[in-house]
């Protein structure tokens, strides 16, 4: 094991900023990460123990001990719950003969929980030794067990291929694209290199000047002014800077990134190289999210191909010292790290805690140096603003959002998948066209966004109304809103917080027991108040996006769904604190083998 | 006007919190003055006697008996005051908390290095006079509502009392910043 270990170091050149590399290689050379490696790996690295420890522990596809000869990651977000989660789930159970969170006795099969993996307009979805299974039901799990037992390739368990380039050599996915509205910037035609052809004949301060007058902002969420960012980037004193891509998406319901990844990647990387042009960047990294890892070999091939084709590398298209190439850092599964500082410390091989601010990123960000980091939508962007200017893009959407977005949509629905529209469509328009009847509430934005009903349908999507990431839930009548959504949501963001922060670590608990309390019959008309006052703390005493938005599910469907909410409170009585002596002794007096006698 | 009525009483707490309460020093002289003392274990009143104004609570609650006093309390009094670290957030007796009350029973009665051969029976103590343990140990607030929190480990003599008087006399207590801070 020993020399698997010092392999693996020796190839990322004993560097311990590349220790998620290090760690992500043992865990899928050995199937876990024993102590002897930890030791191993702190010992060459001149780290201590704890270090390692502290990194490992902290992600969700690591692990300390076996998780089987196959691993199954079964997601558990609101979407493969309405889709049928449970069954598939019952029916991994009853095959594999062991719960979750467990190995089967021999241990070939570990069955484990995830957040979303990106597949909400196919679920349920499960990922195995890295391979993304779709569409499941109790039949196929079936088959599928078998096929583990039986000691199958998981690339050989099936032969439904996705559409496109899913169906590709490299790739081999059943995941299907679901383009359901390709719109003028993003999904439209382009001749590949033409934007940094022209990009070369440009100083980099006119290009950012353009990108300034395009009035692009950051699709991850936050909608920062690109252009903007890149000025204060490239104004920062620094031995080197950095072009960082987010693709790290990981808010529940989200998908649009799987499908440029899958089907535009030479226009991101593109757009990364022009970021890297306007920066005077030598290096880019690529953050991509453990999930989409069955994109590795197909992504790995087209930066080759991009290399020998002079599209990256020294002298790009010719242009003397034009230098620029692009790494991929896969993280290992943690929601946080999709916030840029946090995405930071994960790709210097650290825990992914986000960062006091300042300083910003774009002053000390990757490595200490002055990086930008950009969303994959973000970037791709650049690269048509660049070849159709600023007014052509301008001429799109709103006045403070220009261009269009892709939305995710998934849920209930007749056709989910990814859209690409114009900034300033009625939300009311959109579930429209996405064959959304019967509608109860959206989910906007994920769970960090918000949860609303048919009043809000008349608003629009953009900036200076209904601002979004890029994903719409949509949630039916027969859902049971606080306890299939809500709830998890909740539970979604006690898992995913980092812990930095008090308040994020401690309230979300509390907040979702005061929720279960109110579920199981025992909340009082004071409850409510008290969630609202306490969710309107979490904005205020985080330090991150995750932590000021993890009370958005309460507070959101407090606002927008406060009768259902009124539904179970009973009125009658000032105080009920939920606590229930029968269910408290249960426990104890099973185990010293008496009757309770309350 | 007739005295006031205080009841105290320690549940899951270490008494610690009714040393504190004594710590007022000669002052308890002048409190003895002010108030009178029902259900206590400074006067060894074992049950209420009559309805009371003030219940000061130590401990949280980690067994039945626990419960069962404590809201005897709520019944009795008309404030309740959670005071120290205990009523108010589990305490020490919670650090067993997230451990399963199985391992907890065989630490203590079958593995623990004190009681290893001494219980060649393995037995659990589980006759019906003792308190039932409750799953994990609980802060008051979660069982009955408790109107007031005086922080502390323990909470000084001097906020005991000041607490005390600003009740009797109606009164803002001010809770300087030292004493609610835990970090």
């Amino acid at each position: 094991m020993r020399n698997i270990v010092n392999k693996i170091i020796k190839k990322y050149k004993n560097d311990k900023t590349r220790l998620m590399d290090i760690l992500i290689d043992t865990q899928s050379e050995i199937g876990f990460i024993p102590d002897e490696a930890v030791e191993e790996i702190a010992q060459i690295l001149n780290l201590s123990k704890v270090d390692v420890v502290q990194t490992l522990t902290f992600y969700h596809f690591f692990s300390q001990k076996p998780i089987g000869e196959y691993a199954v990651y079964l997601n558990n977000s609101v979407v493969a719950n309405m889709m049928g989660r449970v069954e598939v789930a019952k029916a991994f159970e009853e095959e594999v003969g062991c719960g979750f969170d467990n190995v089967s006795e021999d241990g070939k099969i570990g069955l484990y929980n995830t957040a979303c993996i990106g597949m909400s307009d196919q679920e349920p979805a499960a990922i195995i030794n890295g391979t993304v299974f779709t569409k499941l039901t109790p039949n196929k799990v079936k088959d599928i067990v078998a096929d583990m037992r039986a000691g199958k390739n998981v690339k050989e368990m099936f032969d439904n291929y996705g559409d496109s380039e899913n169906n590709s050599e490299l790739i081999k996915s059943m995941v299907t694209n679901n383009i359901m509205k390709r719109g003028e910037v993003l999904f439209s035609d382009y001749e590949h290199g033409s934007a940094l052809k022209k990009v070369i004949t440009m100083t980099p301060e006119e290009v950012i000047e353009e990108i300034k007058d395009s009035y692009l902002r950051g699709r991850g969420g936050a909608g920062f002014p690109t252009g903007l960012k890149w000025d204060f980037c490239r104004q920062s004193e620094g031995e080197i800077r950095y072009v960082m891509c987010n693709a790290d998406e990981g808010e529940p319901g989200t998908f649009k990134e799987r499908v440029i990844l899958t089907e535009f990647p030479k226009l991101l990387f593109e757009g990364m190289a022009i970021a890297g042009y306007a920066l005077d960047a030598k290096e880019g990294v690529l953050y991509l999210r453990s999930e989409y890892t069955y994109l590795k070999n197909y992504l790995e091939n087209i930066i080759q191909e991009l290399r020998e084709t002079n599209q990256l590398g020294e002298n790009i298209a010719g242009k003397e010292g034009f230098n620029f190439d692009i790494r991929i850092q896969f993280g290992a599964g943690a929601y946080v790290c999709g916030e840029e500082s946090a995405l930071i410390e994960s790709a210097e091989g650290k825990r992914g805690e986000p960062r006091n601010r300042p300083p910003f990123p774009v002053q000390k960000g990757y490595m200490q140096q002055p990086t930008v980091v950009n969303n994959v939508e973000t970037l791709c962007n650049v690269v048509k603003i660049m070849l159709n200017g600023a007014d052509w893009y301008t001429m799109m959407g709103t006045r403070e959002s220009s261009g269009t977005k892709l939305i995710s949509v998934s849920g209930d629905c007749k056709y989910p998948g990814v859209y690409e529209v114009e900034w300033g469509l009625r939300i009311r328009d959109m579930l429209e066209m996405v064959g959304a009847e019967d509608i109860q509430a959206v989910q906007v934005g994920g769970p960090s966004g918000s949860c609303i009903g048919k009043r809000s349908f008349k608003r629009t999507i953009c900036y200076e109304d209904f601002p979004t990431g890029g994903s719409m839930m949509v949630i039916g009548n027969k859902r049971n809103l606080l306890n299939d959504v809500v709830k998890n949501f909740m539970e979604f963001f006690i898992e995913e917080s980092c812990g930095s922060c008090v308040p994020c670590r401690a309230l979300t608990v509390i907040l979702k027991n005061k929720l279960e309390k109110i579920l199981y019959g025992n909340g009082v008309t004071n409850d409510l108040a008290e969630l609202e006052k306490w969710c309107n703390m979490m904005k205020e005493s985080n330090r991150c996006g995750l932590g000021q938005t993890a009370a958005n599910p309460i507070l959101t469907s407090l606002k927008n769904f406060r009768e259902k909410y009124e539904e179970l409170i009973n009125k009658d009585i000032e105080f009920d604190s939920g606590f229930d002596l029968s269910a408290a002794v249960a426990e104890s007096c099973e185990a010293v083998d008496r009757i309770p006698n309350l | 006007m007739s005295k006031p009525i205080i009841a105290t009483t320690s549940l899951a707490g270490c008494f610690g919190c009714h040393m504190s309460l004594l710590d007022i020093d000669e002052r308890i002289l002048e409190l003895i003055e002010l108030v009178e003392f029902n259900k206590s274990p400074i006067d060894d009143i074992k049950e209420f006697t009559k309805q009371c104004d003030i219940g000061l609570i130590e401990g949280g609650c980690c067994n039945s008996e626990n419960v069962h006093v404590l809201k005897d309390f709520r019944k009795n009094c008309k404030i309740l005051i959670s005071f120290g670290e205990c009523a108010l957030m589990g305490g020490l007796p919670a650090f067993r908390n997230g451990i399963p009350i199985k391992e907890c029973l065989d630490e203590a009665y079958l593995n623990g290095p004190t009681v290893v051969n001494s219980n060649p029976d393995k037995i659990l103590p589980n006759d019906d006079e003792i308190p039932m343990m409750l799953d994990k140990v609980y802060p008051c607030h979660e069982v009955v509502k408790i109107d007031y929190f005086l922080p502390g480990c323990p909470p000084r003599a001097d906020l005991i009392w000041d607490a005390l008087v600003a009740i009797l006399t109606g009164n803002e207590l001010k809770l300087p910043y030292e004493v609610v801070k835990f970090d």
